[in-house]
């Protein structure tokens, strides 16, 4: 958290932005900027991390941002605010990396439904198209990523009734293994393309996936970064991917 | 209740010997069951039962159980009260306790949020009382924004009732505000997460940031906290005629037992009772289907805390005995539990370094990789007792989840 260059080291601090915790964090969605910050720590990069009320500009200078969780009209003004605001965009055309749970995932793409299942005008930062299902996913979900993205096998839990179908553009983040995931039949969970991914895994996601929260960071800071201990994090994956994947 | 038609009647009798018989084979109080089996008999029972009664709704995130035992205490002077005192909080729970009590002329039911309308349209509860609203068990409660605009609907629905409302907390000032009288109680709030936008327009809150003053109001537009009735300042209560009382009598710890004693005077005094004479009864409360009683366990002074949530867990750590006093937590995550841990995410668990912290529950791995992350030491252990053995003679608290603590109740012995 020192933003004291002093201290940085061979590395400025990592500026993550957490896009409205007022609007868009409905269930622990803090985890990720906790499991960031720390995951740079234990390597030596220093981290400075913003809680960007939806009230406040968008800062266009931030290495990762995170968007978490919401109900309907929480999403429906985040993603009206970052519309007007512009300085989401700013950042991406600039390379900065973004990673979206859920609610913010959908707000992404070209659209997403609305509190009536209506289409709404999402960011299209995403080449992805949301919409609302028949029935709520809730649960917990596994899946096999993207082997280009190097990342092992994902977990978590998923509480959505979106559906999303993936563009041209952009790539499915996982095939499902268990769970439901974009839920649009071609059994895909979240999406990326350049250095945007989102899922539907929702609140803590990076915290049972450490390769995930790696990958970000690898991304952020343009480098390979030294492998450390996942320690109790790392257990608690294999016990999660265990519970699941033998519960028949 | 002999005014009950005779099918009625049957349906009480019938629900009683299936709670009987749920309760001689050991599966609970048997009060879901006896109204599960009522209400399939006659399903307008809930109707019939309230009627000719007055009656109180209690409905919150937290401190419903409480708060309705409280009330319940406290309208001992009117005569006998029938309430849903072990948290069977829907419709079933509140038949049973209707049936159970057919000369009660006053009810005291603690309500399930999502149920409110439900049980308001049925009813038409003289009296409700709404406290706190936060996120709670994403996998199987209802989004709050969503429930409070559906309290809206039925506040208005039911212009009879009047509601006792905290006005501290935005979300609920919302969900009251259709109702056509309301006693606005300043009771408080400390988890402000969920309350950072206006309920009515989506704008932004400014909020004053201190314990002492909770006043908010929206930038955008009008929507402002109403000017309360009652006001609790620390241990002080001042009633709507500007006495004021100290609540020093309380038996039960913590601010949050404040915010919930506050709501509970406002409610008795709609019904002529007053605060001289409700504090005392309050003050008889000591423990609530098991929160906050001690356990006595080989020389180990165990008190059992309740959290189920992000808020709660705000309040369990405000009645801890202060560091270095050892805490044991425990984490369960099944169906009554919610089966995501996530919340844990939500809490900001450093106020406990510098005390010795254990840790179990069935997801005893979710809560150590929280804990680590937030740099406190713990030791993890695979049973509460490994935990209680551990720690020197003397006193533990320990703060579990809703099956978790029932465990760890059922093992010590259920006092009440």
């Amino acid at each position: 958290m020192s933003s004291d260059p002093t201290n940085a080291g061979p590395h400025r601090p990592l500026k993550i932005v957490w896009i409205y915790p007022d609007l868009l964090s409905t269930y622990g969605d803090q985890g990720n900027t906790i499991v960031l910050e720390r995951r740079a720590a234990l390597r030596g990069i220093p981290t400075e991390t913003v809680h960007l009320r939806s009230d406040e500009p968008v800062p266009p200078d931030g290495d990762v941002y995170l968007l978490g969780g919401g109900e309907d009209r929480p999403q429906i003004l985040a993603a009206q605010r970052l519309r007007n605001d512009g300085g989401l965009h700013a950042a991406v055309q600039r390379g900065a990396v973004v990673f979206a749970v859920c609610a913010g995932y959908q707000i992404l793409g070209h659209e997403f439904g609305g509190e009536e299942g209506q289409p709404l005008p999402g960011l299209g930062l995403l080449d992805i198209r949301s919409g609302r299902g028949e029935q709520r996913a809730v649960g917990e979900v596994v899946g096999d990523v993207a082997t280009e993205l190097n990342v092992p096998r994902i977990t978590g839990f998923e509480n959505h009734q979106g559906v999303t179908h993936i563009g041209p553009n952009a790539w499915p983040l996982a095939r499902v293994v268990a769970g439901v995931g974009n839920g649009g039949g071609d059994g895909t969970e979240g999406a990326y393309s350049g250095r945007i991914l989102g899922t539907y895994m929702h609140g803590p996601a990076l915290v049972r996936n450490p390769g995930l929260a790696d990958l970000l960071l690898r991304w952020a800071v343009g480098a390979e970064l030294q492998p450390i201990d996942d320690s109790w994090a790392g257990r608690l994956r294999e016990e999660r991917l265990n519970a699941v994947l033998t519960s028949g | 209740m002999s005014d009950l038609p005779l099918r009625s009647q049957l349906a009480v009798a019938l629900g009683r010997t299936a709670a009987k018989m749920s309760r001689l084979a050991g599966k609970g109080d048997g009060s879901v069951i006896g109204g599960k089996v009522g209400l399939k008999l006659d399903p307008e029972l809930l109707t019939r039962l309230a009627k000719d009664r007055k009656l109180v709704l209690v409905s919150a995130t937290n401190g419903k159980t409480t708060t309705t035992r409280l009330i319940t205490s406290a309208m001992t002077p009117l005569g006998e009260v029938a309430t849903n005192a072990f948290g069977a909080n829907m419709p079933t729970g509140h038949v049973s306790a209707l049936a159970s009590a057919p000369g009660a002329r006053y009810g005291v039911l603690e309500c399930d949020e999502k149920y409110v309308p439900m049980v308001l349209r049925e009813t038409g509860a003289n009296v409700v009382a709404l406290m706190n609203l936060s996120r709670d068990q994403m996998d199987r409660a209802a989004e709050i924004w969503l429930l409070a605009g559906k309290w809206r609907k039925a506040l208005e629905a039911s212009p009879q009732s009047h509601v006792i409302a905290n006005c501290d907390d935005p979300l609920v000032t919302w969900g009251a505000s259709t109702a056509r009288s309301v006693t606005w109680v300043a009771a408080g709030q400390h988890w402000r997460e969920d309350s950072w936008c206006c309920p009515e327009c989506g704008g932004p809150l400014d909020r004053q940031d201190t314990d002492e003053d909770s006043d908010w109001r929206c930038r955008q537009c009008h929507f402002a906290r109403p000017r309360p009735d009652w006001v609790l300042k620390g241990d002080q209560v001042t009633a709507p005629d500007g006495r004021m009382f100290p609540l020093t009598q309380l038996a039960l710890p913590g601010r949050a037992n404040k915010s919930n004693a506050v709501i509970a005077l406002a409610v008795v005094a709609q019904f002529g009772v007053p605060p001289e004479q409700a504090l005392p009864l309050l003050g008889e409360v000591r423990s609530v289907a098991g929160r906050y009683t001690t356990v006595e366990h080989e020389n180990r002074h165990i008190r059992l805390l309740l959290s189920k949530n992000p808020a709660g867990w705000l309040e369990a750590f405000d009645v801890l005995e202060p560091a270095p006093g050892p805490v044991a937590l425990s984490i369960n995550a099944q169906g009554p539990d919610g089966r995501d841990t996530s919340w844990l995410w939500d809490v900001d668990y450093r106020i406990l370094r510098g005390r010795p912290v254990w840790v179990t529950g069935e997801r005893r791995v979710d809560l150590a990789a929280r804990l680590e992350a937030a740099e406190v030491p713990f030791t993890i252990v695979d049973d509460i007792e490994q935990a209680v053995m551990a720690v020197p003679p003397g006193k533990l608290d320990v703060i579990a989840n809703y099956t978790a603590f029932q465990n760890i109740r059922t093992r010590y012995g259920r006092v009440v």
